[in-house]
């Protein structure tokens, strides 16, 4: 842990880990030295519960370049989810559907 | 049975220390030949049990190891050590990355250490919004504390810490009169003795750890 540059936010989904799937309730996103990513810093995202321990964790460490496009494909996609009425919203506890 | 007659605490960043040159840092440091016995606290074990990958992730969620708790657990280790009945009483603390943070800390807030070797150790300046209830303390604010003679190696091309910073820090340590070698390798960036990463760099990693060796053997003989 180097630049110890890190955020969390809660989320509501399901992420398959090495055991199976699980609920997630978190994901936290750092910039920093990535395990495996061959780079000196990554954008690293951990999706975990963790009610359900360490081990229950997916990790994705990723370029910048890369984050920045999975962002903008993620707002994207969800436009356009949108605009078709597709969207179904809601609201984590603490949280407002305009957030 | 040849006797082991110096100690090498060690301590490392929490992801450096997962890694194959991570086992070879303590091969090289744990050396019967050269005399040396070293160990690594593990600096994670209150934060759950998993993989050393998981579990490392969780405490980077976290902000971090506490730098009280990082401090306390290898005073203790410092402590283990001095307790065996083989060696000369002499303990080096070595690190990599923030474990050169913290071995610089160690080396300023725990009396004992006979040696300590900073390598890139990034943020031992910090700005005041960097500090954090889990890091509320510069560690360049302790340097008037040093109670050993320091190594530090560092890549000319790291960006944590800067070039900058490592003079600032110099600075410090000349202000202060304390005893100090710092190395500064064109070339190079962070984590330059990593052989299994992008950033390795040969000749200067060979170097380095001539230096580390040749301080060691110096201060803890």
């Amino acid at each position: 842990m180097c630049t110890m540059i890190v955020k969390q936010v809660e989320i509501e989904g399901s992420s398959k880990g090495t055991s199976g799937w699980f609920g997630l309730r978190q994901a936290n996103v750092s910039y920093d030295h990535p395990f495996h990513a061959p780079l000196e810093h990554a954008l690293n995202i951990d999706f975990v519960n963790e009610a359900q321990g360490p081990g229950a964790r997916v990790a994705v460490e990723l370029s910048v370049e890369s984050a920045r496009a999975l962002v903008k494909t993620i707002l994207a996609v969800l436009e356009r989810a949108e605009v078709g009425g597709y969207l179904d919203v809601f609201a984590l506890p603490g949280q407002t559907c305009s957030d | 049975m040849r006797l082991l007659h110096r100690r090498v605490l060690l301590s490392k960043c929490q992801f450096a220390r997962l890694r194959p040159t991570t086992l070879d840092c303590d091969r090289k440091c744990n050396s019967g030949d050269r005399g040396r016995l070293a160990i690594s606290p593990n600096l994670y074990y209150r934060d759950g049990h998993g993989t050393p990958e998981d579990v490392a992730a969780k405490v980077r969620a976290a902000g971090g190891v506490p730098d009280d708790q990082a401090v306390g657990d290898v005073a203790g280790a410092m402590q283990h050590l001095r307790a065996l009945p083989y060696i000369n009483g002499k303990v080096g603390v070595f690190g990599t990355c923030s474990g050169g943070r913290h071995a610089f800390l160690v080396a300023c807030r725990v009396k004992g250490s006979d040696a300590a070797v900073d390598c890139w150790g990034g943020r031992a300046v910090m700005a005041q919004e960097e500090l954090t209830p889990r890091q509320p303390v510069a560690p360049i604010e302790y340097t008037q504390d040093l109670s050993c003679p320091l190594l530090g190696l560092f890549g000319e091309e790291d960006r944590n810490p800067t070039p900058e910073q490592v003079t600032q820090h110099e600075q410090e340590l000349k202000k202060h009169g304390k005893i100090y070698e710092f190395h500064r390798y064109p070339g190079a960036g962070h984590g330059f003795f990593y052989y299994d990463r992008r950033d390795y760099r040969q000749a200067q990693a060979v170097d380095g750890w001539q230096k580390v060796f040749a301080f060691l053997e110096e201060y803890l003989s």
